[in-house]
């Protein structure tokens, strides 16, 4: 019952309806680094600079209408920058990974932003949906990944004497943070 | 006096205006179930502005979960939303199985919807009864408790477990039915009926419930889909999104269920919804139980789904495939990706990477509370104070899932 290995790697099979309007309408606009349909979950990588101008197009579009920003993440590829042929050289380090969702049209599509080691600095889309407000102090949070324009970027999950950020690969799991009392 | 302030034009109204006050609520309030801290500034009893802090239930999660071989991330999920722990099981394992490219056994399948189910029937259980028992409804708190304590008899014959279920393994289940367990279901819910009618009785139509309820909390259908609301919030609003329905998983494209909607997307519109899912949940369980296939329940590929303890302790090749799997744990392809099932609260997505090692380079859950939570400013500013314990009950924050 195992997919073959292309249909795995998402490759060779032409591609979904979304796919294919993304492409054409961003791929003449420079912002595209990547594109594929692994495991079906059509995936597009784009410049950290053009993310603005890229989720402004899916959520406006008329035919793709992503009108909800389901998730958002960071991975930290550090010693795994294999994984995606493209990290290595961007020299990039983390990866900014959103999922959006169409209500309307009933259709996914995730974004990925490759940011590098020395500037994890990527726009904030919380002026596209508001509800990337929390999901942006997470990922700053347990990342240290800036997002520029964010109203209030502060910790969410751990406490503001917090040093560093803990999901990242060079931050150690036995690692100890020293104790502190009530704050107010 | 008098004749002075009306010369000046007194105004009674600005004169006897309080100055704002602002007072911690929290993060161990009687009042809400769920660790948490509102930072809130009053003016009198209105809401004038709400700060909401969570993470008081942060475990590292994810660091957690890069720690450990890719089935020992089971135990991890359990405790997410700990109110219908089978859920996040359900969701993780077919996120690897995504990742992988296998399909289960159909008889898996079955298993995996129904147990779903009652792990659905179980949160919503809790977030009812306690959202009542919150505004003073002791008695149809317990008479909720009484059903998820036989629900959950039911579903520790299954695997042994009452909360933290940790049934489901990547390319299977830990075991199958036990015997008579179609005679307890039937038995259970004919029980669990009674409970939900009498329930039914004792708030749906109650004045001081009512008042409570009906028009606190409300969101409209645009500002929900902005802030990422999924599951009986956002269905609340009228948006008839439910995973099971428009993204079909397991065998629901099988079962004959409705998806309840709301009008106004107020408290008592989420409160209605999650009523209603509870009798849809029953009825899909039923529905299961009665179309269950007889067959395997796991992959037949010991790369994947460890050997059974009798023949790997009888034969060589599966005790070697049984160390490889304790050891190294499995190799899952390089690959990323993205799996959602529908939460209790709403929907739960798992967001895998593997990098071909034993353990996952990234295991991310996409926590439908932690949306919720973010929106509750937005939900009760300007509204009473008294007005905020029944929203925050309906959004239904579980401290397990928000902070991970």
């Amino acid at each position: 019952m195992e997919m073959n290995e292309e249909k795995r790697r998402g490759q060779g099979a032409s591609d979904s309806e979304v796919l294919a309007r993304t492409k054409a309408v961003l791929g003449p606009m420079g912002v595209m680094i990547h594109t594929h349909s692994q495991h079906g979950d059509d995936t597009l990588v784009a410049h950290a600079e053009d993310v603005l101008k890229v989720m402004e197009f899916l959520r406006d579009d008329k035919s793709l209408k992503f009108d909800m920003m389901m998730d958002l993440t960071v991975v930290d590829y550090l010693g795994a920058e294999e994984v995606h042929p493209y990290l290595k050289p961007m020299n990039a380090r983390f990866e900014v990974v959103y999922h959006l969702y169409s209500v309307e049209k009933n259709h996914r599509i995730r974004v990925k932003v490759p940011l590098p080691e020395d500037s994890p600095y990527v726009d904030s889309v919380t002026g596209i949906w508001v509800g990337a407000d929390w999901f942006e102090r997470e990922a700053w949070d347990l990342y240290g990944v800036m997002f520029r324009g964010h109203p209030n970027l502060k910790r969410i999950l751990l406490y503001e004497d917090f040093v560093g950020h803990p999901l990242r690969k060079d931050y150690g799991k036995m690692k100890r943070q020293p104790l502190i009392g009530p704050v107010n | 006096m008098k004749e002075e302030n009306r010369e000046k034009g007194y105004d009674f109204h600005e004169a006897s205006r309080t100055e704002t006050m602002t007072i911690n609520m929290g993060p161990s309030h009687p009042a809400t179930h769920g660790t948490v801290k509102f930072f809130l500034t009053l003016d009198g009893e209105t809401i004038e502005d709400i700060d909401v802090e969570i993470g008081y239930l942060h475990r590292a999660f994810e660091k957690e979960c890069e720690a450990q071989k890719w089935n020992g991330v089971f135990p991890y999920t359990d405790r997410l939303d700990y109110t219908a722990s089978v859920l996040n099981n359900v969701g993780y394992a077919m996120a690897a199985e995504k990742l992988i490219g296998i399909e289960v056994p159909e008889r898996c399948q079955y298993l995996r919807t129904m147990i779903s189910e009652m792990a659905r029937m179980s949160g919503h259980y809790t977030n009812v009864g306690a959202g009542a028992l919150e505004l003073g409804a002791l008695t149809a708190f317990i008479y909720f408790i009484e059903a998820r304590e036989l629900l959950w008899d039911l579903i520790e014959s299954v695997c042994g477990a009452r909360l933290t279920h940790n049934y489901v393994r990547i390319g299977g289940l830990t075991n199958d039915l036990p015997d008579g367990f179609r005679e307890n279901v039937k038995r259970v819910f004919a029980k669990n009926r009674k409970l939900w009618d009498d329930f039914d009785i004792m708030l749906t139509k109650n004045r001081i419930f009512l008042d409570r309820m009906r028009d606190t909390g409300g969101i409209s259908q645009k500002d929900a889909i902005a802030w990422g609301f999924t599951g009986p919030c956002l269905r609340a609003t009228g948006v008839p999104y439910d995973v099971r329905r428009a993204q079909p998983y397991l065998v629901y494209d099988r079962m004959n269920f409705d998806i309840p909607v709301g009008t106004t997307g107020d408290n008592f519109d989420r409160y209605l919804v999650r009523m209603e899912e509870i009798k849809q949940s029953m009825s899909i369980v039923e529905q299961c139980l009665a179309q269950m296939p007889e067959g395997p329940i796991n992959v037949d590929d010991a790369r994947w789904r460890m050997p059974s303890k009798d023949d790997s302790s009888t034969r060589m090749e599966p005790l070697i495939f049984h160390f490889k799997q304790v050891i190294e744990g499995p190799s899952i392809p390089v690959g990323e990706a993205y799996q959602a099932v529908e939460g209790a609260n709403g929907e739960l997505g798992y967001y895998l990477v593997s990098n071909g090692g034993g353990k996952p380079w990234k295991c991310r859950v996409r926590p439908p509370s932690f949306a919720l939570t973010s929106a509750l400013p937005l939900l009760v500013k300007g509204s009473l104070l008294a007005d905020l314990i029944p929203t925050f009950d309906m959004i239904n924050l579980i401290g397990g899932e928000c902070d991970r």
